[in-house]
C-alpha cells in the first residue's frame, strides 16, 4: 500500500493550497482591533460585487470590488456601525450589493412564510390522521365488528 | 379512493413556484442587471478637478442648469473608444455632455482627446473614483441623464450605440428637454 501513502501526501499537499484561493485579493490592512478586523472580514463577505456573477466583495478582483474594500474599511476605521456602512452601499449600489435581504414590507415574507407553511403542514397533518382515525372506527358495521372479533378469536 | 383537497394543496403550492421561477426565467430577467440607485434622486455633490487643469475646481452646482449627460469614460475602457465616435455625433447634435475621466491618467486622458476629439463640455478628473463611487458606477462607460434641475432622470450601463440612442435614449433625453 505504498502508492497509497504518496497519493495521500500529493492529495494533501495539494489541497493545502485550495484556502488560497478564497480569497482573491488580500490587502494588507491595518486595523485598530482584531474587533474591527472580523467586521472587516464579516462585510466584505457579505457584501455582493455588482459587476461580477454571484461573488461577494470579498473574494472579488474586480475593480469596482477593491474600491467597496477600500470604503469599507474606511468607514470601518471612521468609526461606522455595520448597518450604517451597509446602509452606505446601498444608497449607492442598491440592494443588489448585499446578500442578506433587509428587513422592509417587501421582503418581510421571507422570514413569515417558511414558518407559516410548516404550521400549515402540521395542521395538514393532524387533520388529516384525526379524520382517518374517525372513518377506521365508524366504517365498521356491527356485523363486520363480530365477524372482525370472530376472525380475531379463532386466530388466539 | 377520495382524493382530499388538502393532499393537493402542497402539490399546488409547487406547482405556483414553479410558475414564477420560469416566468423570472423567460421574461428575460437580466441578473447582470444592477438597478441604478440613483434614478429619480439629486445628483450627488462632488469636488474635483478639471482634466485639462488641475488646479480649476468643478462643482456640483457649476454644473447644474440644463438638461446633460454625464458620461463616465477612460482610456484603459476598449468600450469606450468605440463608444467615442457616437458621443462625437450627438455633441455635434447639439447634446450637452460631461465626461467624467474615471480612474485614468491625465496625460493618457488628455492624449486620448486630442486624438479622437473631445465631445464634452467639460472634463472632470476623477483619478481614484470617487465620484464614481458616489454615483454606484460599477465600471466603464457609464452614461447618466440628468435634467436642468440636477436630478438623475436614467442610467445606461455600457456604450451607446446609434442604434440604442434611436431606439429608446433619445426619448428620454428629448424628455428633459
Amino acid at each position: 500500500m505504498k502508492w497509497f501513502k504518496y497519493l495521500l501526501v500529493v492529495s494533501v499537499s495539494l489541497f493545502s493550497f485550495l484556502p488560497l484561493s478564497s480569497y482573491a485579493a488580500d490587502e494588507l490592512l491595518v486595523f485598530e482591533s482584531e474587533e474591527q478586523r472580523l467586521r472587516y472580514v464579516d462585510l466584505t463577505f457579505q457584501l455582493r460585487c455588482p459587476k461580477c456573477q454571484n461573488q461577494n466583495v470579498a473574494d472579488s478582483n474586480a475593480p469596482i470590488s477593491e474600491d467597496i474594500r477600500e470604503k469599507t474599511y474606511q468607514l470601518i476605521k471612521e468609526g461606522y456601525s455595520d448597518q450604517e456602512i451597509i446602509d452606505f452601499m446601498i444608497e449607492r449600489y442598491t440592494e443588489f450589493v448585499i446578500y442578506k435581504p433587509q428587513m422592509s414590507l417587501v421582503t418581510v415574507w421571507l422570514w413569515v412564510l417558511p414558518g407559516l407553511v410548516l404550521l400549515g403542514g402540521l395542521a395538514a397533518l393532524i387533520y388529516l390522521t384525526r379524520s382517518r382515525k374517525q372513518v377506521d372506527e365508524e366504517s365498521l358495521t356491527d356485523e363486520e365488528r363480530e365477524r372482525l372479533n370472530s376472525i380475531l378469536k379463532d386466530d388466539a | 379512493m377520495k382524493i382530499r383537497p388538502l393532499v393537493i394543496l402542497p402539490l399546488v403550492f409547487v406547482f405556483a413556484l414553479f410558475a414564477l421561477f420560469g416566468y423570472a426565467l423567460l421574461s428575460g430577467v437580466d441578473p447582470k442587471e444592477v438597478p441604478s440607485a440613483l434614478t429619480g434622486k439629486a445628483l450627488p455633490g462632488f469636488q474635483l478637478a478639471s482634466l485639462q487643469d488641475e488646479n480649476t475646481v468643478i462643482t456640483r452646482e457649476e454644473i447644474i442648469g440644463e438638461p446633460m449627460l454625464m458620461n463616465i469614460w477612460a482610456t484603459w475602457c476598449s468600450s469606450c473608444k468605440y463608444e467615442h465616435p457616437v458621443l462625437n455625433a450627438l455633441s455635434a447634435d447639439g447634446v450637452k455632455i460631461i465626461g467624467i475621466n474615471y480612474k485614468d491618467e491625465r496625460d493618457l486622458a488628455l492624449k486620448w482627446l486630442q486624438d479622437y476629439a473631445d465631445p464634452y463640455a467639460l472634463d472632470i478628473y476623477d483619478p481614484n473614483g470617487d465620484l464614481g463611487f458616489d454615483l454606484g458606477v460599477t465600471g466603464a462607460p457609464e452614461t447618466f441623464f440628468i435634467d436642468s434641475k440636477g436630478q438623475v432622470q436614467y442610467r445606461y450601463q455600457g456604450p451607446i450605440t446609434h442604434e440604442i440612442w434611436q431606439q429608446s435614449l433619445k426619448a428620454i433625453y428629448d424628455e428633459m428637454v
